[in-house]
């Protein structure tokens, strides 16, 4: 594994760059195929809203991809991911238009571990709310 | 309806295997808009010290969902409704990363199932093995049975 940041340049308290990512209908059609979670409520919205929901909303796993993508792009090798866990505390909502739901994610450094590991925390809002929580990835660091 | 709690600590194993493709990477790494050139140039991921392209951190959701039909979420005696399903949470725990060709299989344990107010949660808990036998990932899912819970009426 080759990740390209080093545990000596890294503290607690260290800042990952932060992304915004734009959730449309057509991502959720992507990965639904990509993924195969063909789950009707992340595509019909009559259904969606049948049961409870307010709209057609994101997949877990897609917000959790997304989210991923901040400590993958930081560390450049995603094989240096070797742990990766989120809890999904808000639906994020999809509207059919041309825009989409906005997916904020920012995350740090939030414990240097043992063998060159390091705990990142994950913060990803989406209309407000808070979309994710105890959102953590263990790291490999080189 | 709750779901039936007998089937708290039932095992599904044997429902195939899982063949890790080339363009099935790719179509995920597309899919979440993910341009990491370690997931498709054979050449960028053994600069970083693999032997092929890897697939990213959530891609081996897929193997949960590829083999689902012979796992809990489809066994009509746990009676879950899919439709009243949204996800609780997710951990993955790597033991290496996965590559085109590796033929994976899957154990799926249902580690509990209780009570969250009107919902109920269910917690599994998946092996996923190689060729080998070799231990790949262990992935933890928790799914909410929105309104199931039998205090819900």
């Amino acid at each position: 594994m080759a990740a390209s940041v080093k545990y000596d340049d890294v503290e607690v308290g260290t800042q990952l760059p932060a992304q915004t990512f734009q959730v449309k209908r057509s991502n959720l059609v992507m990965y639904a195929g990509a993924s195969g979670d063909f789950n009707i409520i992340h595509w019909n919205e009559r259904t969606a809203k049948a049961v409870g929901l307010p709209d057609v909303i994101a997949h877990g796993m897609f917000t959790m991809a997304e989210a991923g993508r901040v400590v993958t792009d930081w560390v450049g090798d995603p094989g240096a991911v070797v742990e990766y866990g989120v809890r999904f505390s808000a639906p994020v909502p999809v509207p059919d238009d041309d825009t989409g739901t906005t997916l904020e994610v920012s995350g740090h450094v939030e414990e240097k571990l043992a063998d060159n590991k390091v705990a990142v925390a994950l913060e990803a809002k989406a209309l407000g709310a808070t979309v994710l929580t105890k959102a953590r990835a263990i790291v490999q660091l080189a | 309806m709750p779901l039936n709690r007998d089937f708290i600590g039932r095992s599904y194993e044997g429902g195939g295997t899982f063949e890790v493709g080339r363009e099935h990477i790719r179509r995920f790494a597309q899919a979440i808009g993910d341009s990491n050139p370690i997931y498709v140039d054979p050449d960028a991921a053994r600069a970083a010290g693999h032997k092929d392209v890897i697939a990213p951190p959530t891609f081996l959701t897929a193997v949960g969902m590829s083999l689902a039909s012979s796992g809990p979420i489809s066994d009509p005696g746990l009676g879950l409704n899919y439709a009243l399903v949204v996800h609780g949470e997710q951990k993955f725990v790597h033991h290496r990363p996965v590559s085109p060709g590796d033929v994976l299989s899957s154990k799926t344990t249902i580690e509990s199932i209780r009570d969250a107010g009107a919902n109920e949660l269910m917690l599994m808990r998946q092996d996923i093995t190689d060729a080998d036998g070799e231990l790949v990932c262990e992935a933890f899912n928790m799914v909410v049975s929105r309104g199931t819970a039998a205090s819900a009426g």
